[in-house]
């Protein structure tokens, strides 16, 4: 680092540092920039977490993995904005797993309180507090951050870029700096003379970093605008680079199989095996065995050969035995109330009561590519190429089952097919750095079967809630939500840092503590549950099971109230929450609701507030001579600033099919210890044929902006279920719900 | 026992099991890992490839059964010369994670060669043996119609 400047109206600091032929520069939240994660190599000028310029123009180092959600055409776009370079010229690649690449925002999120009604000193001193992301080194895809946490970084670092190159420009061409100007990569003089930021980056690394004020956002020419994805051609020409398309000089293939009931292996018998077509190794792994071949499906047959004494599951044999324990919760003292407004334990006088008791099941990622790393042992220490939402995390851990030093090992993150909160765990990687061990100097890609994958996962936690609230008048004057879960967050951060901190776990009660409805007497319990079947985070956590209890009940409530279920959530979310109102009337107006549907046509709302962002999602189904058909769906969503409406309107149905078919034919169930859904056959996801014609309207009322990738999934099992309901009179208060409806 | 095989036009000899499936040949022997592996049972339709112009699950054909000439995606269309329907996926903004595409790509392929200006409903038909997580179904669609309206014209 050789300076450091301070973007006054942020706890922002701007880095810089003179690199072979340019200059690096990146933005921090901390008083201290964390050390750089980039080693310079021989004729390659890469220093910078965020942005190089050099002879070969600008290079943004993207922290963010890629997953789906169109982090690193968006990142470009802010960096271009202040940068003044034509977006399409900057080359974007992934950085090294590093301490620099720190999540911030996630770690705001952490913050106490319900997000809706922070204050923007609030939100802003969360901000500062990023910086504990930073002492956890959490290097995270998730949680809807990346746009959070990008916003103000990458646009700070363009404009302290373009300040440094023009200050270079006015010293050689011997003019002011604020009479020359910029555009496409570019530094121009008055006279017209141009010089191009190649040219100058070497002498902008000896300009100081500077405290540049941000351009209005009706300067903007990119953001705001939906721009052609920088991974759109790769990904649809077969040529973009997945964690399974690795191909490394030598390498083998290899397939695993572990303790179906994520238990011990008390013994296996590999003799068969041995001798099949193309196998080279078997590999004992602890809890399983990996077969090393010259091909993937010939180490996946000789697998099948394997005989295993498996011990037993660490949790019950059966899905019945498991909900157990979560009834148990539910009925015992609670862990926390994280919301406990008014009075929630009287009933108003002459209110009417209602109450219902719901659950949701375990859930599988079930990410289109299966999990899978390649890791090399060598003299260099150990190297990981995977998708993997989490690098720093894989790599520390990687380097435990090695027994390195975490600076020993290298991470190579690539595309990923499907993360969902699935490629944040670590467990691919360390099989297969287990699998390197047993072969040094030979590159090693490990595939999981569908089958090992879906058997083998983190699964969404099954969750059992009861509801109780009272109406009056047309409206909802109390509501009194108890919701019994194992923790996601404890397990999570026990694989990742190795301890659990104690204390409630709050994504237990997130989409049902903090929604924005005034009910006047509301009050929130999490039970949490002690039950030893992994689990983990999957796409929007909690809420993902608490929308369906949330915005299902308060369809109950409406009906119990004699109200329209819209005109009744619109109503308390005014007196609450602006923003709120504003989805609900989006939809509103977007599905022309009536309240009124012809026969054989049902039609239900949603609304939920999950990562900052609160989503409406209307749903209208057709019975199709007693199959029902999930016709159409609105969403409206507001996110506070439309970066890229095309990425954002994605995120939203993207969100809303994986939410729909979870509610409509996903579950995880156990017997003898062992998951019984093992592939899409058994575990239906939508299809083409079942998908509603969408439309989405994107709002930009917040003052902050907030995350996509995951608001679009905690309403599209209510909606569909409340407007099942207005089609048949059956209210499902379980999931999935194939188990009570017919769905083409 | 050696088999001789015609991928995109040229012609490689193997020598493997006789059952290995045909997924597996390209992605692991020959490196063509643009065609993608999601389940191995044809529930998904990530492994689609074309076998004389008939679309395929590369997962369920064995080597020793691959009647004829064989296209993947890499043969559909290269960065640098796109397929008309390729040219669709990218103005309609389709992929999300991508994982999916080359078999949705292909499927697509096949039906508009069957139905060159096909029905939502044929569509549905056609393409829902292709499971996509990402759900982006809707631009798949839409894509599709584009790209049948530019190869009409
Ligand atoms: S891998 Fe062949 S259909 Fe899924
Ligand atoms: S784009 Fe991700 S599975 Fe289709």
């Amino acid at each position: 680092m050789s300076r450091i400047g301070k973007i006054a109206r942020r706890t922002f600091l701007i880095g810089s540092a003179a690199v072979v032929g340019g200059v690096a520069i990146g933005a921090w939240y901390v008083s201290r920039p964390a050390p750089n994660p980039l080693t310079p190599q021989e004729g390659e000028a890469s220093l910078n977490a965020f942005v190089v310029i050099d002879g070969n123009g600008v290079t943004l180092v993207a922290p963010r993995a890629e997953m789906g959600q169109g982090v690193r055409t968006t990142w470009a776009a802010l960096l271009a904005e202040e940068l003044d370079v034509n977006w399409e010229d900057i080359k974007v690649i992934h950085g090294p797993a590093a301490a620099a690449y720190y999540n911030s925002a996630m770690m705001a999120s952490a913050l106490p309180g319900i997000e809706y009604r922070k204050s923007e000193f609030t939100r802003n001193l969360g901000e500062a507090l990023g910086v504990i992301g930073k002492v956890f080194e959490m290097q995270i895809t998730g949680g809807s951050t990346a746009m959070r946490d990008g916003y103000e970084r990458m646009r700070a670092t363009g404009a302290a870029a373009r300040e440094m190159l023009k200050e270079a420009a006015a010293k050689r061409l011997d003019v002011k700096a604020r009479d020359l100007r910029t555009e496409g990569g570019a530094v121009i003089a008055p006279d017209g003379t141009r010089l191009t930021y190649s040219e100058l980056a070497a002498d902008a690394a000896a300009q100081d970093p500077r405290d540049v004020a941000l351009r209005d956002p009706s300067q903007w020419r990119y953001l705001g605008k939906s721009l052609p994805r920088v991974d759109i051609v790769e990904k649809s020409t077969g040529t973009a680079t997945f964690g399974i398309d690795v191909r490394v000089e030598g390498m083998k293939f290899a397939a695993l199989k572990v303790s179906p009931r994520r238990g011990a292996m008390n013994g296996f018998d590999a003799s068969a095996a041995r001798t099949m077509p193309g196998v080279e190794q078997i590999v004992d792994v602890g809890d399983g065995v990996a077969v090393v071949a010259s091909n993937t499906w010939l180490a996946m047959q000789a697998l099948e050969a394997i005989t295993f004494d498996w011990g037993p599951a660490p949790y019950p044999a059966t899905t019945d035995a498991i909900f157990a324990p979560i009834a148990a919760a539910l009925g015992a003292e609670p862990t926390a109330t994280p919301r406990d407004d008014g009075d929630a334990s009287t009933v108003p006088d002459g209110a009417t009561v209602v109450e219902a008791d719901y659950s949701a099941p375990y859930l599988a990622h079930a990410t289109m590519e299966p999990m899978n790393a390649t890791a090399l042992i060598d003299a260099d220490g150990l190297t990981i190429w995977a998708g993997n939402q989490g690098p720093t995390i894989l790599r520390d851990r990687c380097a435990e089952v090695a027994g390195l030093d975490a600076d020993q090992v290298t991470v190579h993150t690539t595309y990923m097919g499907g993360g969902f909160g699935r490629r944040g765990e670590v467990d691919f990687g360390q099989y297969a750095t287990r699998v390197a061990m047993a072969l040094p100097g030979v590159p090693v890609q490990l595939t999981w079967s569908r089958e090992e994958d879906m058997t083998h996962d983190f699964y969404r936690p099954g969750t059992m809630a009861r509801m109780r609230g009272a109406v009056k008048n047309g409206t909802a004057v109390m509501l009194d939500a108890q919701v019994a879960s194992p923790s996601p967050s404890q397990q999570a951060l026990k694989r990742w840092m190795g301890f659990a901190p104690g204390g409630p776990d709050n994504v237990i009660t997130e989409g049902l503590a903090n929604q924005p409805y005034a009910i006047p007497n509301y009050r929130c319990r999490n039970h949490q549950a002690d039950v030893a079947v992994p689990i983990g985070f999957w796409r929007s956590v909690g809420n993902s099971h608490n929308g369906f209890y949330m915005e299902s009940f308060m369809d109950e409530m409406a009906h119990a109230a004699g109200a329209d279920p819209l005109d009744f959530r619109l109503d308390l979310a005014r007196r609450e929450w602006a923003p709120a109102a504003g989805v609900l009337q989006a939809v509103k107006d977007m599905s022309g609701w009536t309240g009124q549907t012809p026969d054989g046509t049902g039609r239900g709302v949603a609304m939920c507030y999950a990562f900052g962002t609160p989503v409406a999602t209307v749903i209208e189904v057709q019975d199709e001579g007693g199959a029902i058909r999930i016709a159409k769906a609105w969403m409206a969503c507001d996110p506070g600033i439309a970066l890229d409406p095309s990425i954002i309107e994605a995120q939203m149905f993207g969100g809303l099919v994986y939410g729909l078919s979870a509610a409509m034919s996903e579950e995880i169930t156990f017997d003898n210890g062992i998951a019984q859904q093992e592939n899409f056959p058994d575990y239906e996801a939508l299809r083409i044929h079942q998908m509603p014609q969408v439309e989405v309207r994107i709002l930009e009322t917040l003052p902050h902006i907030s995350g996509v990738g995951e608001p679009g999934t905690p309403g599209a099992a209510p909606a569909l279920a409340n407007a099942l309901f207005d089609l048949t009179g059956k209210r499902a208060r379980q999931l999935p719900l194939n188990k009570m409806f017919d769905f083409i | 026992m050696t088999t001789t095989l015609t991928i995109n036009g040229t012609r490689h000899s193997v020598d493997l099991p006789d059952d290995l499936p045909l997924l597996w040949v390209l992605r692991d022997e020959i490196g063509l890992t643009g065609t993608k592996y999601g389940c191995g049972v044809a529930a998904c339709g990530a492994c689609t490839v074309h076998i004389d112009g008939e679309a395929v699950r590369s997962c369920q054909v064995a080597l020793s059964d691959v009647w004829g000439d064989v296209t993947t995606i890499e043969g559909h269309g290269t960065p640098d010369a796109l397929s008309a329907l390729q040219q669709a996926w990218i103005d309609h903004q389709v992929a999300q994670c991508g994982y999916c595409q080359s078999g949705q790509i292909m499927q697509a392929a096949a039906l508009l060669a069957q139905a060159p200006s096909p029905t939502d409903a044929e569509i549905d038909e056609a393409m829902q043996g292709n499971l996509c997580r990402c759900g982006t179904y809707p631009r798949i669609r839409a894509a599709i119609h584009s790209a049948a309206k530019a190869m009409e014209g």
